[in-house]
């Protein structure tokens, strides 16, 4: 992905309404996204441009995805562990 | 060095609860209206607000703006301005009422009327008892509500410029507001907005502490930019935690873990609460419980390596009460303390909510200036602004229907002020933006500088160990020189990336210049307020019997004001002349 495109999705990932998404998207933007194949960065683009009260239910679990697609990159976020140094 | 000029009557920045209400009232009334933010408005932190808006509406039973206004009072500890508290507890059944009528799906009885619920601190008859008076939208009043503020926006045809972030107010030389300088991530573009009149409704800066239960975005912009261009801000002393945000992450753990018996514990596994408030516990108000925290960190009982956070324990919680009774809180604890709650106790601190002070303002939007006169063209409403309706500390509801009251309260204003302002825009100053390409130009050309991820991380550190929920004299000095030494670091900052369009590293270094000016306004004052009262609370001035809870009211009961220029603090008087009503006397905050 471009440096353009890159940029404009970290902006997306961490400038999110609220905290909970700003942590796991960045960190997972950060570390597993590179590693991606390019449909699952496009499903991840996806995800990221969602309002965070969809995302979020479906980022910890408390309700399932039922996209096929989408389902397994959610997956990844779910077990997406975010912890600073206190 | 010239920019691009686009002209409007009318600029908003910031797409969040204020800047939407506002918004409707300029558009509505045909005025050509530019709305500015970082984000999608429907991505703005009002969306994180879960617990409600409170009106005197009396759909459950018998309720009065009056007492809802005598409990906001006494909610701000005596600090709020009776005249502004009075305005905004008289509107709010009208603005929740119309908020209705823009689509708010609030929650409804069996009747059909919006359904009330009992909240912290909100009392009928004048702090008898506790009254039903938070309207929600279900756990997503601020979701619901920016949502319907939005459609509203998009009916009224209000022009949206999202992905942009404004830089620099422009200012001419006898103090009026012309707009504001900003900048367009997509494209790098630098670009005047010339306006009639400016609204700031950009929100809190509680990104200037290390533990906070705000999403990244609240970075002040609006308190740097005012700051910059010689406005005061007031009460930046005061900010609200909550005592149980994870450790590190911030991320809030709700006050309903404690109401299902979760219990607080220090290093030994012992429930310290008991010795704090041998009644109430764990459920004693978030302020009790946050101190507690803190004095059991201080006095070494903390757990972890480094003894700096307390647990929250529910592990003699039956798993199927914590799945169905807590949802979420299993995941939460999961993904940002990597423990599970069924087999380990959750690490948590008092992590901050919620910022009190702002950019001076009266009830009707219009900011003030250090004579006390009003800054012609500019406005302010929301987190950003200090009316001061939340005092020392605010009451919970009240954040919401401050957007709603006093975003609407700055629109009308700017109408009413635009009528007898002339029809043509007063000139631009020559070379405005000056100042503005001259930071930019640093940011670009600076070599051997900071970095600005450290330099950040160095202010919130310091904010969190010196200017927390309880606050140390010798700590509060100490905190005020390294935050003015951090400040030569922002100066300084380099990025790497000097790339024009979708460059996020400016953007952050431009956060951060607005960060450090809040960061040093809060610590400056919080020095200066040798009492404690509300939200800010000095170990050296503790409860005694000539002063309850700490407060000095013969030399403290004032508002703050800094000055960026030379970190000058004066201060001014407390309004305690209602708008109709008798002054409600100052008397000690007990619950």
């Amino acid at each position: 992905m471009e440096r353009e495109a890159l940029n404009r999705l970290q902006w997306r990932c961490t400038r999110r309404a609220l905290l909970e998404l700003d942590l796991i998207l960045g960190k997972f933007l950060a570390e597993e996204f590179p590693g991606l194949s390019e449909d699952d960065k496009q499903v991840f683009a996806v995800l990221a441009d969602m309002e965070d009260h969809d995302l979020w239910p479906l980022v910890n679990g408390t309700e399932e995805c039922e996209d096929a697609r989408q389902a397994a990159v959610v997956a990844m976020l779910r077990k997406s562990e975010v912890r600073r140094p206190q | 060095m010239s920019i691009p000029v686009r002209k409007y009557d009318a600029v908003i920045v910031g797409a969040g609860g204020a800047g939407l209400r506002a918004a409707i009232q300029l558009s509505e009334a045909g005025l050509k209206t530019a709305v500015l933010s970082k984000v999608f408005p429907t991505r703005s932190h009002t969306v994180a607000a879960q617990g409600g808006v409170s009106a005197s509406l009396g759909n459950s039973e018998q309720d009065h703006w009056h007492w809802h206004m005598y409990d906001t009072v006494k909610g701000s500890d005596w600090l709020g301005d009776q005249d502004a508290i009075e305005f905004m507890c008289r509107k709010a059944p009208e603005v929740v009422v119309e908020l209705e009528h823009f689509g708010m799906p609030f929650d409804r009885t069996d009747e059909g009327k919006i359904y009330q619920r009992p909240f912290g601190g909100h009392m009928s008859n004048f702090g008898e008892k506790p009254v039903r008076r938070a309207c929600a939208a279900a756990d997503r009043t601020g979701h619901a509500m920016l949502h319907a503020l939005y459609q509203r926006n998009v009916r009224a045809q209000t022009q949206f410029f999202v992905e942009w972030m404004a830089l620099d107010l422009i200012r001419d030389e006898e103090g009026q507001v012309l707009g504001v300088i900003a900048l367009e991530m997509e494209t790098g573009e630098v670009v005047a907005f010339h306006a009639k009149a400016t609204i700031f409704a950009t929100g809190g800066a509680g990104r200037i502490f290390y533990s906070s239960t705000n999403a990244f975005i609240n970075t002040g912009d609006g308190l740097g930019m005012a700051a910059r261009a010689g406005i005061q801000l007031e009460d930046m002393e005061f900010w609200q935690f909550h005592p149980t945000g994870v450790a590190g992450a911030g991320v809030l753990i709700t006050e309903g873990v404690r109401g299902e018996g979760g219990i607080l514990r220090n290093s030994a596994g012992e429930r310290f609460m008991e010795r704090y408030a041998p009644n109430a516990k764990d459920l004693a108000s978030r302020d009790v419980v946050s101190r507690a925290m803190v004095t059991e960190i201080n006095e070494g009982r903390g757990c972890g390596p480094n003894k700096d956070f307390v647990t929250l324990d529910i592990t003699h919680l039956p798993p199927e009460t914590i799945m169905k009774r807590l949802p979420g809180i299993r995941e939460i604890s999961i993904q940002f303390a990597g423990i599970d709650p069924i087999k380990a106790p959750i690490p948590v601190v008092p992590t901050c909510h919620y910022q009190m002070g702002g950019i001076p303002t009266n009830y009707k939007g219009q900011v003030i200036n250090d004579t006390g006169a009003t800054v012609t063209g500019f406005y302010a409403a929301g987190e950003c602004a200090c009316a001061s309706v939340h005092g020392a500390n605010r009451l919970g509801t009240n954040s919401l229907l401050d957007l709603l009251v006093f975003g609407k309260s700055s629109g009308d204003t700017v109408i009413e002020d635009m009528a007898s302002m002339p029809k043509a825009h007063k000139e631009l100053p020559a070379n405005f933006a000056d100042k503005t390409l001259a930071r930019l130009a640093r940011l670009e050309n600076q070599t051997n500088g900071s970095s600005v991820n450290d330099t950040r991380l160095a202010m919130q550190r310091t904010m969190q160990n010196h200017c927390g929920v309880f606050r140390f004299k010798d700590k509060l000095e100490e905190g005020v020189q390294k935050i003015l030494e951090i400040e030569k670091q922002v100066a300084i900052t380099e990025i790497k990336d000097k790339s024009k369009v979708w460059n996020t590293a400016r953007v952050e270094a431009l956060e951060l210049d607005n960060l450090i000016e809040v960061a040093k306004a809060t610590m400056i004052c919080a020095n200066a307020r040798k009492e404690s009262r509300g939200a800010h609370v000095r170990d050296d001035a503790p409860d005694t019997p000539e002063m309850p809870n700490g407060r000095n009211d013969k030399e403290w009961h004032k508002h703050t004001l800094w000055q960026r220029d030379g970190n000058k603090l004066s201060y001014k008087p407390v309004n305690m002349t209602p708008l109709s009503v008798e002054t409600i006397a100052l008397k000690t905050r007990s619950y």
